[in-house]
C-alpha cells in the first residue's frame, strides 16, 4: 500500500508545532529511512502515516483513499489488518509467552484465537525465536524481545510495516539481526517505513528522509 | 485501489482520492468472548490488587446478603412455630350488634359451636368482671397488677395447643372446688414460678390453690395474664353469668374457611353481625412478615459498604488506566478502536465487581448459616439473592468503570506510546 502525506501539519496543545507542512509520497513496496535529531517529528510522522493519530491540517492517503474523513473505527480497521507498528520500547505484555504475545498483535482482526496462534508461531518462526515460543519477556533478551514485536506487527502480513527506533535499545549486534529481518520484510512487498538517528542503519535503505524542526529537509535517493 | 479524479471546485483540491469507507481494508472487531478474554487477562496481571478491590464489593453484598437471610431465617422459623402450633384456630367473640352495643354471646352457641359439622374441639372462657386476684387479702384493692379472671373449660389448654409450665390444669374432677391456674404472665406479676406446697391467691373474698402455671400461649398472648377458675366455681362465687366472652374453635384443617364464614349464624342466629370470628395464626403470620423486613438501617449500612467499595473500585480503575498507558496505546495501533478500549475497561470492573458480588454472597449466606444454626432456626437465603447479588456486583462495576473507561478511551495513543 503506498502512503501519503500532503501539507500536513501537526499541532499539539499549548502551541507545539511537530510537522510543519510535510508532504511525502510513498509507493507501495517503498523502504524508506527517516533520520533526524530528536524533537525533529519523525515519530509524529510515523505515528500521523500509521492513523494513530489525525493531523492538525493536510490530507493523509493510504493506497489512495483519503483518511480524513475516515471515523474511528475505520482508521482501527485500517491499523487492525494493514498496518504493522515497532516499536523502541517494544510494549509487550509481561504475563503473556512470546505466542500469546504476538497473538494478541491480531486480536482485533476478529481471528479466531486457534488461528491468531497458528500465525503466530509462524511468524515467531520467521524471525528466529521457535525454539522461545513459550518464554515470556522477561526470560528473553532485548534482541529476541524487539524480533517477538516484529512478528506481532508482521504476523497479519501487514501491506505497511512501520518501525519507530527498532534498534534503539538493542547492541549493534541484536540491532543489525533485527534490521536483517526488517529488510527480508520488505523484500516480501511491504512498504516499510523505518525511523532511526543512525546514519550508518539509515544507509542500508534505498531512499532517506532527512528531518529537522518537523520539516523534511532532505528526501535523498540512492 | 485507482485514485478518482474530480475537478476540484474548491481549486485547492483539484484531485480527490475515494474515501477510505470504499476501500476493503477490513473492519476492526472485538468479539464478546475475546472481550472477556482481554478483561480476564487484566484481572490476573494484577491479582492482589483485583482481589482487594473486589473484597470491598463482597463485604457490601456479604452484610446485605446476611441481613436479607438473618432476617429471612427468623421469618421461616417464626411461621414454622405458628404451623406447628396450627392455622387452625378461631376465635369467636361478642362483636357489636346493629345499634352499636357491645353485643353477648348466648350460653346457648357453645352447644351449637360444638355441634357444627368440621369443627374438632372447642373450649370457650368467661371473663369475670368483679373478680381481682391478689397475692394475700393485705394487698391494696386497687393493686390489681392487671390481673384478669376467666373461667375456663378443662380442654383449653389443648384447643390453644398451650403447654404448662407447673402443675396441671383445672380437671373435670376438681372443679367444684377453688383451684386456680395462672397465666404465665399473671404467674410473674405474682411471684409465683411454681406450684406445690399450698400456693395460695386471694380471689374475691376467698384463697384459691394454685394448681397450674401456663406457658406462653403464643396463639393469644392476651390469656397470659389472665388466671382461669373454673365455671361451676365462677357461677357459684361470683354469680357469674354462663356467656361466654370468647369460645376458642379448632376446624378441620381444609375447612378453616367454611367453618369461619358459618360460625357467626351459629353462634348467635337471630344476630350474626354481633359476632366477631378471627383467625390469630393470621394476626401471627403478618406479625412474622413484619419482623421478616429486614432492618433498613442494617441495609443502609450494606450499601454504605457497597457504595465504599464501588469508589475503590473506580479508584484503582483510574490508577489502571494511568498504569496501564503503553497497553492502551499498544492496543490502540493493533487496531483497536476507542469503543473497544473503553469496552475494555468496563468489562474489567464490571467483572471484578460481579466476581466480588458472588464472593459476597458466599460471605453473607455463611453468616446467615452460622447465626441460623446457633439460634436453631432453617437457613433461609432469598432465591433472588442468588440472582441479584452477582448482577448488583456486575451493574456497580460498570458504573464505577463508567469514568475510568472514558479517560482510557480519550488518551492519546501518541502520547500513551511514548510513556
Amino acid at each position: 500500500m503506498s502512503v501519503e502525506l500532503t501539507d500536513v501539519v501537526k499541532e499539539y496543545p499549548g502551541g507545539v508545532t511537530a510537522l510543519r507542512d510535510v508532504s511525502v509520497d510513498i509507493p507501495a513496496g517503498g523502504q524508506v529511512a527517516v533520520v533526524g535529531p530528536s524533537g525533529s517529528g519523525k515519530t509524529t510522522m510515523l505515528t500521523i502515516l500509521g492513523t494513530l493519530e489525525r493531523p492538525t491540517s493536510g490530507d493523509v492517503r493510504v493506497a489512495g483513499h483519503d483518511t480524513t474523513t475516515a471515523s474511528d473505527g475505520e482508521l482501527a480497521g485500517l491499523r487492525a489488518h494493514q498496518i504493522g507498528f515497532v516499536f523502541q520500547a517494544f510494549h509487550l505484555q509481561e504475563s503473556m509467552s512470546a505466542v500469546d504475545n504476538v497473538a494478541t498483535g491480531m486480536l482485533y482482526t476478529g481471528a479466531p484465537l486457534g488461528r491468531r496462534r497458528a500465525l503466530a508461531r509462524e511468524a515467531l518462526e520467521r524471525v528466529g525465536l521457535g525454539h522461545r515460543l513459550d518464554f515470556r519477556p522477561k526470560q528473553l533478551s532485548g534482541g529476541e524481545r524487539q524480533r517477538v514485536a516484529i512478528a506481532r506487527a508482521i504476523a497479519k502480513r501487514p501491506a505497511i510495516l512501520l518501525a519507530d527506533e527498532p534498534t534503539g535499545n538493542l547492541d549493534s549486534k541484536s540491532g543489525a539481526g533485527v534490521l536483517d529481518v526488517l529488510h527480508e520484510l520488505g523484500s516480501d512487498g511491504a512498504t516499510l517505513v523505518l525511523i532511526t538517528h543512525d546514519e550508518h542503519i539509515a544507509g542500508g535503505f534505498p531512499r532517506r528522509l532527512h528531518m529537522r524542526d518537523g520539516e523534511i529537509v532532505e528526501d535523498e535517493r540512492a | 485501489m485507482t485514485d478518482v479524479a474530480i475537478e476540484g471546485s474548491s481549486g485547492r483540491r483539484t484531485r480527490r482520492s475515494s474515501s477510505l469507507r470504499d476501500a476493503d481494508v477490513g473492519r476492526a472487531r472485538l468479539p464478546p468472548r475475546e472481550l472477556l478474554g482481554v478483561a480476564l487477562q487484566g484481572l490476573r496481571t494484577r491479582k492482589l490488587r483485583a482481589a482487594l478491590s473486589a473484597l470491598g464489593i463482597a463485604i457490601g453484598i456479604g452484610a446485605m446478603v446476611a441481613v436479607v437471610g438473618v432476617s429471612s431465617s427468623a421469618q421461616a422459623n417464626l411461621i414454622a412455630e405458628i404451623d406447628a402450633l396450627g392455622t387452625n384456630l378461631l376465635t369467636v367473640s361478642p362483636g357489636t350488634d346493629f345499634l352499636g352495643n357491645s353485643a353477648v354471646l348466648a350460653p346457648s352457641s357453645v352447644p351449637m359451636i360444638a355441634h357444627m359439622l368440621n369443627v374438632k374441639s372447642d373450649a370457650p372462657i368467661y371473663q369475670l368482671t368483679n373478680a381481682n386476684v391478689y397475692r394475700t387479702p393485705f394487698v391494696p384493692a386497687e393493686q390489681t397488677g392487671g390481673i384478669g379472671v376467666d373461667a375456663a373449660s378443662e380442654n383449653l389448654p389443648k384447643v390453644l395447643g398451650a403447654g404448662l409450665s407447673s402443675g396441671h390444669f383445672l380437671s373435670a374432677v376438681g372443679q367444684r372446688y377453688p383451684e386456680v391456674v395462672l397465666g404465665s404472665q399473671a404467674a410473674a406479676t405474682l411471684q409465683i414460678n411454681q406450684v406445690g406446697g399450698h400456693v395460695l391467691v386471694y380471689i374475691g373474698n376467698r384463697y384459691f390453690n394454685v394448681i397450674g402455671i401456663l406457658k406462653p400461649v403464643k396463639l393469644d398472648s392476651s390469656l397470659d395474664s389472665v388466671v382461669f377458675i373454673s365455671l361451676p366455681v365462677a357461677e357459684r362465687l361470683f354469680q357469674q353469668l354462663p356467656e361466654p366472652s370468647e369460645i376458642y374453635v379448632r376446624s378441620g384443617q381444609n375447612n378453616v374457611t367454611s367453618v369461619a364464614n358459618l360460625l357467626p349464624a351459629t353462634a348467635n342466629p337471630q344476630d350474626p353481625s354481633g359476632v366477631s370470628v378471627n383467625r390469630p395464626s393470621d394476626v401471627l403470620e403478618a406479625r412474622a412478615a413484619a419482623k421478616g423486613q429486614f432492618t433498613t438501617l442494617l441495609l443502609g449500612l450494606g450499601a454504605v459498604a457497597l457504595l465504599v467499595g464501588a469508589i475503590g473500585i473506580a479508584n484503582i480503575m483510574v490508577i489502571s488506566v494511568l498504569e496501564r498507558r503503553g497497553e492502551i496505546g499498544l492496543r490502540r495501533a493493533l487496531g483497536a478502536t476507542r469503543g473497544h478500549i473503553s469496552l475494555q475497561f468496563l468489562a474489567e470492573s464490571a467483572l471484578l465487581a460481579a466476581i466480588g458480588g458472588v464472593f459476597g454472597l458466599l460471605i453473607g449466606a455463611g453468616a446467615t448459616e452460622v447465626y441460623a444454626a446457633t439460634r436453631h432456626e432453617p437457613f433461609v437465603v432469598p432465591t433472588y439473592a442468588l440472582i441479584a447479588a452477582p448482577c448488583a456486583g456486575f451493574l456497580i462495576g460498570a458504573l464505577a468503570g463508567l469514568y475510568p473507561a472514558a479517560k482510557a478511551a480519550r488518551l492519546s495513543p501518541t502520547e500513551a506510546l511514548r510513556a
